[in-house]
């Protein structure tokens, strides 16, 4: 979901900064609001950016006879809401623009709403609506680490095909060719992005019920059978 | 087995499969198989519009291959080193607090 650095029209790439800048400062606000109210969170907190960190640097074979990487950040967005994984999932693209020449300064803005807006904002979203209709814990986490790493290739389509549609065809041409590239060769790992963060989940409340509890991911008055491990 | 245990491995084994099976049916095509996506897509952009040209470049590029899956491995290694930091804290914590009967609240 890398748009590669200056592969975005000048004006479009500071569109992208203007639409994720508000997103990022709310979430850097939410981000030293939380380590404030809770300092115990802290190591949680960046559990959750390792997480982003490990899953989004490697990058897995897919069905479509090409490479890419989940993003990883759904588990923070379950955990701490959407706002603090806007940062953790920023400074994650900021060490790859820097340091690895993946993805870019003049593409940050786009690769930041891709990955650190939508992808977590579907990951919240998909997680409340799956508790609210009555899903278990596993099965709301799946979905809502699965769909965000699927949303975050789709926006990134979008996002390319905008700046380059298709000579004959337009944008729904370019949408329909950088789809193919990107979210369809992600289907898969969408698929192991939910299962890992789902594994993730089981293991924190054995290790970690009560920060669990605290944030509203397990039930506050019963304790899981066994909590210990 | 515990069945925590099993389920778990199960989850890690359907994500190894995930990944090694693509590989093991030998679906990877053209001249570099399993190319990254993001270059493919770059590629895309080109073959589309081979007018447009890249208006600014990476301030630092790794000088190799092997350098840049170097700083792949270390981005990966740092984040497993947290991640195995906070689950060996997160146990010995839940653990010295004492292992509460089951249906009993843990001492907060």
């Amino acid at each position: 979901m890398h748009i590669a650095e200056g592969y975005l029209p000048p004006v479009q790439a500071a569109a992208w900064f203007a639409v994720s800048t508000p997103f990022v400062v709310h979430g850097a606000r939410s981000l030293v609001h939380e380590v404030r109210a809770n300092p115990e969170a802290k190591l949680l907190l960046g559990a959750s950016g390792a997480f982003a960190f490990v899953l989004s640097a490697l990058k897995i074979p897919s069905v479509t006879g090409s490479c890419s990487h989940p993003t990883g950040v759904g588990l923070g967005a379950i955990l701490f809401r959407a706002p603090v994984m806007s940062v953790l999932g920023t400074i994650v693209l900021l060490f790859q623009a820097l340091l690895l020449a993946h993805g870019g300064l003049s593409t940050l803005g786009a690769n930041v709403f891709s990955m650190a807006v939508v992808g977590p904002w579907v990951a919240y979203g998909v997680y409340r609506l799956g508790r609210r209709l009555g899903g278990g814990l596993g099965v709301s986490v799946f979905f809502a680490a699965a769909l965000a790493d699927l949303a975050t290739y789709c926006v990134t389509s979008a996002q390319l095909a905008l700046a380059f549609p298709d000579p004959d065809s337009g944008f729904v041409g370019a949408l329909a060719k950088f789809g193919s590239i990107f979210a369809l060769t992600q289907i898969p790992l969408a698929v192991s992005e939910g299962l890992l963060t789902v594994l993730v989940i089981r293991l924190l409340t054995r290790v970690s019920p009560d920060d669990l509890r605290r944030l509203g991911i397990l039930r506050r008055p019963a304790p899981t059978p066994g909590a210990v491990a | 087995m515990k069945r925590f245990t099993r389920t778990n491995l199960i989850l890690l084994l359907v994500v190894v499969a995930l990944a090694v099976a693509p590989l093991v049916l030998g679906l990877g095509r053209g001249e570099e198989p399993f190319a990254g996506a993001d270059a493919l897509a770059e590629e895309a952009i080109v073959a589309s519009h081979p007018d447009y040209e890249p208006w600014f470049s990476s301030l630092y590029e790794p000088p190799s291959g092997e350098i840049e899956s170097a700083l792949f491995a270390l981005q990966a290694a740092l984040g497993a080193g947290f991640l195995g930091y906070y689950f060996g804290v997160a146990r010995t914590r839940q653990r010295l607090r004492g292992t509460p009967e089951p249906g009993t609240t843990p001492v907060d």
